[in-house]
């Protein structure tokens, strides 16, 4: 197995043209199994954390600590009534969730996990890597807003648009956190980034030593991005009774919630990957180590969910244009200066 | 206690105590009741189901007098009383209720048939678990309400409130 999966130069079996297909096909498979069961699962977390952290115990009925909840709540909601609102347009109605799971998933095509020693999986090997994941992820925007305009309905229609310039503020901020990761790094190639160390001495530390800047901004425009508290007005029930979700139910409304969810996991991988050092580890296996870094990581945005209140509209944008940007162009520019200097 | 905001630290900072609040709070215990496992705990003197007591002899306390459903805010209480012969002797007195039916579902439990009972009759009980499958059942007819006879050796209900 290793033979034909480990990379740069994966021959055996990878390279036959046809068993090529194949192992591309399973994996694919095998990802977006992976992923759905992850997102469910993240959503269980949340829950539980969520309730820990109010003094409660979260769902904890369904199956043995609740774990079987989702599945629960997953088939009520495909039972239920597939609907649409008079005057909605109905291409983009069916849509505009279609293109949120598609946009989700897509990032997957080139996220590299590591599993075992010298182990590591992908499914496609770009030298592009972390472009792609961050132009995939623009497509958010299209699916929040479509979804918001096509429900004929005027709060959906303002949080749709509401989100949409949520959206592009910080996803400015977020590609500009990760310039100095690729200036230090020398490559786009998420291969390449995550199995880099930063060598002190005998020491190979992780990527956030060196850019703790970038990282700071990268979880504050990653937790806009993806529309979570506190930043997310364009959802927000006590303003916008569910923005641009209000329409939508039952297998649509699967396919916002789990793509949320999945960018949420993007994310937290992503960062994982970058500046942690992926799998990286002293004594445990990479599989366990890439785990428990990514679940701290949707702990993070699960904790910052439980704390901060909203940030109102102007607030956030002021954020983004006037805060996060000048600091993220400044960064760049530090790091430019201090990786000319070193080199 | 006004909040000094005037410089960025500071916000920085206040927004870090409110994280370490949150992550606190996650390592206390929960305060959540888990019902069928656990119950809260009732009172001495707590409103449940009603009970219609008997003296040490056997004999019921009710005398149809028919106080408890004139007290009844709600009217709920259905009392039709009979005359004691001597064949055929109820109660210590003249009258004993032949047909006593309480409407729980409409019975707000708030306690006036107790109060009004000159004879503590009526008593309201611990139980409240009293759901069922269906409007007729919840209309509690004598025999379902009295106690069982205390010469009998039967379990005594669990009672509260005697006075």
């Amino acid at each position: 197995m290793t033979a034909f999966l480990s990379a740069p130069n994966p021959g055996g079996l990878y390279t036959d043209p046809f068993w090529h297909w194949v192992i591309v096909v399973v994996g694919m498979l095998l990802v977006l199994f992976a992923l759905l069961t992850a997102s469910a699962y993240t959503v269980w977390f949340e829950r539980v954390a969520l309730g820990r952290m109010q003094r409660r115990p979260g769902p904890n009925r369904v199956g043995p600590f609740g774990l079987m909840q989702l599945a629960a709540d997953g088939v009520k909601l495909a039972f239920k009534e597939s609907f649409a609102p008079r005057g909605v347009d109905s291409i983009l109605y069916v849509l505009a969730p279609g293109i949120m799971v598609v946009a989700a998933l897509l990032s997957w095509a080139v996220i590299p996990v590591g599993i075992w020693y010298g182990f590591s999986y992908w499914i496609a090997n770009l030298n592009i890597g972390i472009l792609l994941i961050l132009a995939v992820s623009s497509m958010n925007a299209y699916a929040i807003l479509l979804g918001g305009w096509s429900s004929n309905n005027k709060y959906s229609l303002l949080g749709g648009l509401r989100a949409a310039a949520q959206l592009i503020s910080y996803e400015m901020a977020l590609g500009l956190s990760l310039v100095p990761i690729f200036m230090i790094v020398g490559s786009l190639r998420l291969q390449n980034i995550s199995t880099y160390l930063v060598h002190a001495g005998p020491v190979g530390l992780p990527l956030i030593v060196v850019a703790p800047v970038s990282f700071l901004i990268y979880i504050i425009s990653a937790v806009a991005e993806t529309n979570r508290t506190p930043f997310d007005l364009p959802e927000a029930e006590q303003e916008l009774i569910g923005g641009y979700l209000t329409e939508y139910s039952g297998l649509k409304f699967v396919a916002f919630y789990l793509g949320e969810y999945i960018n949420m996991i993007t994310v937290a991988t992503l960062a994982t990957l970058i500046f942690l050092a992926g799998w990286q580890g002293p004594f445990l296996p990479p599989i366990f180590w890439f785990f428990i870094k990514v679940v701290a990581f949707l702990f993070m945005y699960i904790w910052l969910r439980t704390t901060f209140p909203r940030l109102r509209y102007d607030m956030l944008m002021r954020l983004g244009w006037k805060f996060l940007l000048p600091l993220a162009l400044a960064n760049v520019v530090v790091t430019a200066v201090v990786v000319v200097a070193v080199t | 206690m006004a909040a000094k905001r005037q410089n960025i630290f500071q916000d920085v900072a206040a927004l870090a105590v409110g994280l370490r609040t949150t992550l606190a709070e996650a390592f206390r215990p929960i305060t959540t009741v888990s019902y069928p496992e656990e119950k809260s705990p009732r009172s001495q003197r707590y409103r449940g189901r009603h009970y219609l007591r008997r003296y040490e002899n056997g004999l019921e306390r009710c005398i149809g007098c028919e106080l408890c459903s004139a007290a009844c805010p709600v009217g709920c209480i259905l009392v039709i009383a009979a005359e004691n012969t001597e064949e055929h002797r109820v109660s210590p007195g003249e009258r004993y209720a032949k047909v006593y039916e309480i409407n729980m579902l409409r019975c707000i439990f708030c306690g006036y048939c107790e109060e009004a009972c000159p004879v503590q009759a009526i008593v309201l009980g611990p139980e409240y678990e009293l759901s069922d499958v269906s409007r007729e059942k919840f209309i509690y007819t004598k025999d379902m309400l009295l106690e069982p006879d205390p010469r009998s050796g039967q379990q005594e209900p669990v009672r509260v409130g005697l006075r």
